[in-house]
């Protein structure tokens, strides 16, 4: 199967808007989580990584989710030499929920049910960037972001593609942080992913991009984006798999299809919500793969948990940890919380690493994992 | 369950009577690869009202597309690969590429594609069942026929 490079990324965050600032911030331990008090959002003041409302410009044309996409995939595309308006460049776009916040603030009409439509902002995106193929969109609850780079890894081995621009947003408003609020998974601290006291997520705002490519990228350290694979639970709608089998189903199929073993994967970027559940299943998943002594990180105490982003986000830090070969530490661990030991990094660890493992999971079931190489 | 869940769930009982796909096939080689054009906006907007009272946890998990596969899965133990696209109209062309190309890589030996889609009064769902063998009275997957069973099953076009 063709190859399939990582030729450019890009992150928009609070902490920084390109990739390189954005890892400089993770690499000084700066992280985007502050209290708020934010009374049309919460009634109560919560934790949450979010952008201070002055970055956006209140504009007819394009939503904050739009601003936020275009601000990601213009940087991405001022470091990829690539047209955006030929045939065999394609764009997907992940998300969980778009432009859902314009229900919290306007009349419920066909004109507004159409304008939130995620096909109305893939247009827009579109005509923005001059792309002539039709843009695909990606809506898998949290693991939408691998999903849609498993798609783009895939139209390109297929051969029909030489470029896909990856992209993915969400914001966070009233709906979306009364609903985790709803299911008690907030917590009320800055979180705390595979620690003994973990009480829950804090949620956090971004964009990503990932454009993958065809062509193998100039100068050393390529990075191939070799393996994908997704699973169902087939258990529960909203909570995780007792025994992590699913997830350890994607990640031995991403691992083979990569052609990698245990002993390649240097570090694990894992979903780590810092919910009780997911942390567990996944610390299961990981010792049922083997992986148990590798170093592992989340990166949910820098940004919270982005959603739609979160795959993108951490698939461009895995990027970049394994160009400068460095494993981030993870924000907000102390002790070890999960039944299965798994190896949670905490500090900034230098070493050689060839390939890593990124894993996610969502409601509804879903799992994912993609495994990253460098060439 | 919510609306978009309830016509995909009951969509597959029809699709799969007198199946028995996960035995035929295993578990984890049963995929679902499903689209739409409004996402669960359907949900969203029953569980917004929640939201000016008291926000329904058990309305919020509707409020993603991608739960109508988990509640498929669960009901049939399907554990594949799954995906759900949205899509202004239906996109045989993706579904064709998506799910050919997973059982080319041998990830899936079956799947359950098509379009699931609910919105206020009006509702769709197109499904097809897809297996590495052929079956009496079967097509092979492409995007022709795709279109014209969804047309046919959309009366575009007389059978």
């Amino acid at each position: 199967m063709n190859p399939v490079y990582i030729i450019a990324e890009n992150i928009v965050s609070p902490l920084a808007s390109t990739a390189l600032y954005n890892f400089i911030s993770l690499k000084e331990g700066r992280s985007g989580i502050a209290q708020h008090n934010i009374p049309q959002f919460s009634p109560e003041p919560f934790f949450a990584s979010l952008f201070p409302e002055e970055n956006f410009s209140n504009n007819n044309t394009y939503t904050k989710f739009e601003q936020l996409l275009i601000a990601s995939v213009s940087d991405a595309l001022s470091l990829a030499n690539i047209d955006p308006s030929d045939k065999r460049t394609g764009l997907i776009i992940s998300t969980t929920k778009g432009n859902i916040s314009l229900l919290e603030t306007n009349k419920q009409d066909e004109a507004l049910v159409k304008r939130m439509s995620l096909s109305a902002s893939a247009k827009l995106m579109a005509e923005h960037f001059k792309i002539a193929d039709k843009p695909l969109i990606v809506s898998h609850a949290c693991i939408s972001g691998l999903v849609a780079l498993i798609t783009g890894m895939r139209m390109i081995q297929s051969g029909g593609y030489d470029n896909v621009i990856v992209t993915g947003a969400d914001i966070i408003t009233r709906f979306i942080l009364s609903g985790f609020q709803s299911f008690h998974a907030i917590s009320n601290r800055a979180c705390k992913p595979f620690d003994a006291h973990r009480t829950g997520i804090n949620l956090g705002e971004a964009a990503a991009t990932i454009i993958l490519s065809s062509q193998k990228p100039k100068g050393e350290n390529a990075i191939l984006l070799s393996g994908g694979a997704v699973s169902n639970d087939a258990n529960h709608i909203s909570g995780p798999s007792r025994t992590g089998e699913e997830l350890y189903q994607a990640i031995q199929q991403s691992m083979a299809e990569a052609g990698v073993i245990t002993d390649d994967i240097g570090f694990i970027s894992a979903h780590g919500t810092a919910t009780m559940y997911n942390d567990e299943m996944e610390a299961k998943a990981i010792n049922l793969a083997g992986l148990q002594e590798v170093p592992l990180n989340s990166l949910k105490g820098y940004y919270g948990h982005t959603l739609g982003a979160a795959g993108l986000v951490e698939v461009v830090a895995c990027v970049l940890s394994l160009k400068e070969n460095v494993v981030l530490p993870t924000p907000g661990f102390d002790i070890p919380g999960t039944s299965k030991p798994v190896n949670v990094n905490r500090e900034l660890r230098q070493g050689q690493y060839t390939a890593c493992l990124k894993t996610a999971s969502g409601f509804g079931g879903c799992n994912a994992a993609v495994v990253l190489k460098k060439n | 369950m919510d609306n978009l869940c309830k016509l995909g769930f009951l969509t597959t009982e029809i699709l799969l009577e007198g199946r028995n796909i996960h035995e035929a096939y295993g578990r984890t080689k049963t995929g679902i690869v499903l689209s739409n054009a409004n996402a669960s906006l359907d949900a969203d907007i029953a569980y917004f009202e929640t939201v000016k009272n008291i926000p329904s946890p058990a309305q919020f998990v509707y409020t993603l597309p991608n739960i109508v596969i988990g509640e498929i899965s669960i009901r049939h133990g399907f554990k594949g690969e799954n995906a759900f696209f949205v899509s202004e109209e239906f996109d045989a062309g993706l579904l064709e590429f998506y799910v050919s190309d997973l059982f080319k890589r041998k990830s899936i030996d079956c799947c359950i594609a098509g379009w699931v889609d609910f919105l206020g009064e009006s509702y769709r769902a197109v499904l097809y069942l897809v297996e590495n063998r052929s079956a009496a009275r079967s097509l092979p997957w492409t995007t022709e026929h795709i279109n014209k069973i969804y047309e046919l099953a959309n009366g575009k076009i007389n059978g």
